[in-house]
């Protein structure tokens, strides 16, 4: 599982379009994972501009 | 509630839409899930003048913040080319005012608008769309004979529907910005930075605006070594010049899928703008292929509505329009970006020797040709041209 650091995360929503199971989703401002569908490979850690996903 | 047409979000791909439908006497519901309409922008707010013309745009004043002659471009050691033209010029715009201005048309056409609200789901019920939509009222239905899906890179539209619109990561750029004031640089020029450690398998940009400019760079992650955020920190860092007394007013990012890929339609469903991946692969630019693509998608809409059948294979015409107007070049441009991730600091050296501005212009227009003919000149690059832009 990957978890948000809110005090980085700038809601781009960039990380929820190469989730490859759609387990992102932005709420407004708020970034949301869905603990059931992350399979954990790591590609939204890799892609974040900030580096407010963390592994 | 039942509609004819819902689209989901309200960027310029939306907002133009919502006006096409509306204007031919559709019915139009447009849902946007955040409170303001625009910010904050994930964009560098550049368009040019002749985009805007061939889709009949003109501009309300009001949307222009920044009015630019040409561009420059810079070479990791420095070395400037510029190219000026008609075809170079444009304006920055205030995306903000823009996107408002935008929505403002469509709803004087006659399109429904509704903010702070988010689509959460969709389901075919008996040849219709169910929608949920989730705002301040509340859960709530909306029947729709089309949904049209504007909701950008982020795009859920597209998999609810089951397309494949799921971006990887060796096409989809790490964009970071900062919107910055007393940025000391030529304010009728936009400048491109390129070089492995400036923005690697991408570049860094100054777009000047009335009393800003945007500062940023997108770069793409298999060639990079640290968060974009840091390569950005870096670039201002290293030019001094230009940003001694500068401080940021906005910071922003986003992520730009510079390869198409994804079906464009299903059973009732019309994917715009970058939900659609519909940005141009080299300069990652968005805006104008948006509203292009939704003024191709309602004159199919409306088609297909008037003949009471969206399925899929009608509504295949619009990917069909698009595939004519954009596929061959977009194909040359992905082959050319292929070529540009393949340059070390040195050869982008090279090739700042031998291109001129106007040779740069011809690049962006997919005139492979040319550029073969340029690089002919300088044997050190000859390999990668064969591989990559040679058939
Ligand atoms: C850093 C960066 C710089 C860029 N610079 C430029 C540039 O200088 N020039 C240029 O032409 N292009 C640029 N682009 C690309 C450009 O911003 C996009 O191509 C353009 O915004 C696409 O418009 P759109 O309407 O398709 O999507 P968007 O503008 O992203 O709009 C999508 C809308 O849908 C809403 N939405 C999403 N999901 C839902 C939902 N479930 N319910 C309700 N609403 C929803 C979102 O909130 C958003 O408002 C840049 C992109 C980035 C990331
Ligand atoms: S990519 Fe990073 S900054 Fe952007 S929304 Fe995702 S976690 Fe936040
Ligand atoms: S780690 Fe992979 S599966 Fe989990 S949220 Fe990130 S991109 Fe999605």
């Amino acid at each position: 599982m990957v978890r948000v650091d809110y005090d980085k995360c700038l809601y781009c929503a960039g990380c929820v379009g190469i989730c490859p199971v759609d387990a992102i989703t932005l709420y407004e401002t708020r970034i949301v994972i869905d603990e059931g569908k992350c399979i954990s490979c790591m590609t939204c850690v890799k892609f974040c501009p900030v580096g407010a996903m963390e592994g | 509630m039942k509609v004819d047409c819902l689209i989901v979000g309200a960027g310029p791909a939306g907002s133009i839409a919502a006006k096409e439908m509306a204007s031919r006497g559709y019915d139009v519901l447009v849902v946007e899930k955040k409170q303001e309409i625009g910010p904050p922008k994930r964009c560098a707010e550049g368009i040019t003048k002749h985009g805007l013309e061939n889709l009949g745009i003109e501009l309300h004043p009001l949307c222009i913040s920044g009015r630019i002659k040409g561009a420059a471009l810079y070479s990791p050691s420095g070395k400037k080319v510029t190219m000026e033209g008609e075809q170079m010029e444009g304006y920055v715009v205030e995306r903000k005012i823009f996107e408002k201005w935008l929505a403002s048309e469509a709803i004087k056409a006659g399109a429904k608008y509704m903010v702070k609200t988010q689509a959460m789901g969709m389901e075919r019920i008996n040849g219709k769309w169910k929608v949920k939509i989730k705002s301040i009222d509340g859960l709530q239905e909306v029947e729709a004979k089309l949904v049209i899906g504007a909701d950008g890179v982020e795009s859920k539209v597209g998999r609810w529907a089951g397309l494949n619109t799921v971006n990887k990561i060796t096409d989809y750029h790490s964009g970071i910005q900062f919107e910055m004031a007393n940025v000391k640089i030529n304010e009728k020029y936009i400048h491109l930075f390129f070089g492995r450690d400036v923005a690697p398998l991408g570049y860094a940009w100054i777009f000047p605006k009335a009393f800003s400019a945007n500062v940023g760079l997108g770069i793409l992650e298999k060639g990079a070594k640290m968060k974009a955020y840091d390569y950005l920190i870096k670039f201002i860092e290293e030019h001094e010049d230009i940003f001694k007394n500068a401080q940021p007013i906005e910071i922003n990012g986003g992520g730009v899928p510079v390869a198409h890929f994804t079906e464009m339609v299903a059973d009732g469903v019309m994917l715009v703008g970058d939900a659609a991946q519909l940005v141009n692969p080299i300069h990652g630019g968005g805006i104008t292929r948006a509203i292009h693509s939704s003024i191709m998608a309602v004159e199919v809409a409306d088609k297909a509505l008037k003949k009471g059948d969206v399925s899929k294979e009608v509504l295949k015409e619009y990917e069909r329009m698009w595939d004519e107007e954009y596929g061959e070049k977009t194909k040359k441009l992905m082959k050319l970006r292929a070529f540009l991730e393949k340059l070390e600091d040195k050869d982008f050296e090279l090739l700042a020797d031998v291109l001129q501005g106007e040779d740069i212009y011809a690049l962006t227009q997919a005139k492979l040709s040319f550029l073969i003919k340029k690089i002919v000149t300088k044997p050190a690059l000859l390999g990668l041209a064969k591989k990559y832009l040679m058939d």
